[in-house]
């Protein structure tokens, strides 16, 4: 069923994790994801493989989550993983007509495969015990600087924050025309490329329609309650950085520190 | 002679994980051809799941249903074909219309089942008969349809598939009394006109009392009471605490046969009160008037 999509998906939960700031996540989140693919030897990458098993046991959310969470881009990581096998540059190990396999290939190949599994948990990580809301209450408080440039940073967050919590409701919503439709025969299963799409118009057609009819309801609703934009709101939940949070992030440059000797003492794995 | 039957049906969802829930928990019932079956239960008593089971839009966990004596999942790859002979009206089914006009939108199933076009657009306009849609709306798009335009619109869409079984889930929900008593009205003549099969799932015992020959009362995912509509609204107790509430009329008159008057205590609507209650009023006396 469709409801089965775990990618992003907030797991309520009251681990370290879950209590850690959002911002702190966030940014956290976007640095370790720059240091796995600043790592190129075996010492930092086992690291940063270290750092995201840590921040999956941390979370106590079931590691089954994590491993459907990577089922979609088993595809993605075998394809780049075999794709550059065959572009390592050096003595070819193996080779076959134009293909050739060299040593640095391979390992090019398991780095990189390596690399998005460890992307996908780290970020995982953060959106199974980051609720929707305060991830976006994060981004918004980590971009403000931008609105200095002119950046609606406010707007920006506020359609991220109805984009996600419409999520859930439209994927309930395409249940039940999928059903309706299915009921009045609708064949979704069987056919070519350009039946199976033909198909799909039973059902684009009334979610589109419901989506707009939603979003009017949604913008009168904000309107009469006053919303008109992002000048001088407050907030009810105001964050604020706590002990444990700040433990992190001298943590994290602890660990930059690590990182940057451990890559400059070592050599490159290629 | 069954035309639906169910054996020991079982659905639960999220098997394998905290969150396992049965719905529909061991049912067994069997649905008499030609009747008009209504189905009642309070938010969340399986009632919902069970009829999407009737049409094979669900696979149920445990248990059979037959329909004509034939297990509906013997050949999972025609199941299609069990659609178009239980057809299913869901909640607020005109958010299915999709097509350019309602004509469009009724023939789509009669398309789907594989009739040509000069069949399916006969098929959709004898449906919309039933639902009485207008020669002109059908040429409109569906989107500029009133409310209850576009809910009749969708209910003769399914109607259009001429199905043994119609099975209909809170049709007149949302609606105002005067378009809920046309869509009541219309489905009661549809069943008696074509004495096909019709089950209406409601949370309302005025609607089920006012249609329905027989009804089944789920509660908890399990098929509680089944049987003549006059005997289950003789329950009132059970009913009351399974969160069903019996019509305010049947209610008014059980209190009136309870003070001694000599009225029924199973009123199905207004109009059968309607004649048990003037009598006593033309006999005249302060406490029939003060009735």
């Amino acid at each position: 069923m469709i409801s089965d999509i775990t990618l992003g998906q907030f797991f309520p939960g009251s681990s370290v994790m879950h209590r850690l700031d959002p911002r702190v996540k966030l940014c956290m989140t976007v640095y370790y994801i720059g240091l796995i693919f600043c790592s190129r030897n075996w010492i930092t990458l086992a690291l940063t493989v270290l750092t995201a098993l840590s921040g999956v046991v941390l979370s106590k959310v079931p590691a089954k989550l994590y491993l459907k969470s990577l089922k979609p881009i088993w595809f993605l990581i075998a394809f780049t993983g075999i794709l550059n096998l065959f572009y390592g540059s050096g003595e070819p190990i193996w080779s076959f007509g134009f293909l050739s396999i060299t040593r640095a290939g391979i390992i090019n190949a398991v780095m990189i495969a390596v690399r998005l599994v460890v992307l996908i948990l780290i970020s995982s990580v953060l959106t199974f015990t980051t609720s929707p809301t305060q991830l976006t209450d994060a981004i918004e408080r980590v971009l403000k600087p931008l609105a200095l440039l002119h950046v609606p940073v406010h707007e920006f967050a506020m359609m991220m924050t109805i984009a996600l919590r419409f999520v859930p409701t439209l994927l309930e919503e395409t249940d039940k025309i999928m059903s309706a439709q299915k009921a009045r025969g609708a064949d979704l299963e069987s056919g070519g490329l350009a039946q199976r799409i033909r198909a799909l118009i039973p059902i684009l057609i009334p979610l589109f329609v419901s989506a707009f009819r939603r979003a009017f309801d949604l913008a009168t609703a904000m309107e009469s309650r006053c919303y008109h934009g992002g000048a001088g709101r407050t907030r009810m939940k105001t964050l604020h950085l706590g002990r444990v949070d700040y433990g992190v992030l001298a943590l994290c440059a602890a660990y930059l520190v690590l990182f940057v000797l451990l890559t400059a003492l070592l050599p490159a794995a290629i | 002679m069954n035309v639906l039957e169910t054996k020991d049906l079982t659905y639960t969802y999220g098997v394998g994980t905290p969150f396992e829930i049965t719905a529909v928990d061991g049912v067994s019932v069997s649905v008499e051809a030609g009747e008009f079956l209504g189905v009642i239960g309070h938010t969340g008593s399986g009632k919902s799941t069970l009829i999407q089971m009737l049409n094979g839009l669900i696979r149920p966990t445990a248990g059979q249903v037959l329909l004509n004596g034939e297990d509906i999942w013997a050949k999972p790859k025609e199941i299609r074909r069990v659609r178009f002979k239980v057809g299913m009206v869901f909640q607020y089914p005109e958010y299915q219309l999709f097509e350019e006009t309602v004509l469009k939108d009724i023939m789509f199933g009669p398309k789907n089942m594989g009739l040509s076009d000069a069949d399916a657009e006969a098929k959709a306009r004898e449906a919309a008969r039933f639902t009485e849609l207008r020669e002109d709306l059908l040429e409109k798009s569906p989107f500029e349809l009133s409310g209850g335009e576009k809910r009749r619109a969708a209910i003769a869409g399914v109607i259009a598939m001429d199905p043994d079984v119609l099975i209909l889930d809170e049709p007149a929900a949302g609606l105002d009394p005067k378009g809920r008593d046309l869509i009541l009205a219309q489905i009661s003549n549809y069943h008696r006109e074509r004495q096909n099969t019709v089950l209406l799932v409601s949370h309302s015992m005025e609607d089920i009392g006012r249609t329905a020959d027989r009804v089944l009362v789920m509660n908890r995912g399990k098929a509680e009471f089944l049987g003549p509509t006059r005997r289950i609204f003789a329950e009132g107790q059970e009913l009351s605490e399974m969160g069903l509430r019996l019509p305010q009329i049947t209610s008014i008159l059980r209190r009136l046969s309870g003070m001694g008057m000599p009225v029924g205590d199973t009123v199905l609507s207004v109009d059968e009160a309607f004649f048990q209650l003037l009598p006593l009023l033309k006999r005249g006396g302060g406490k029939g008037a003060g009735a």
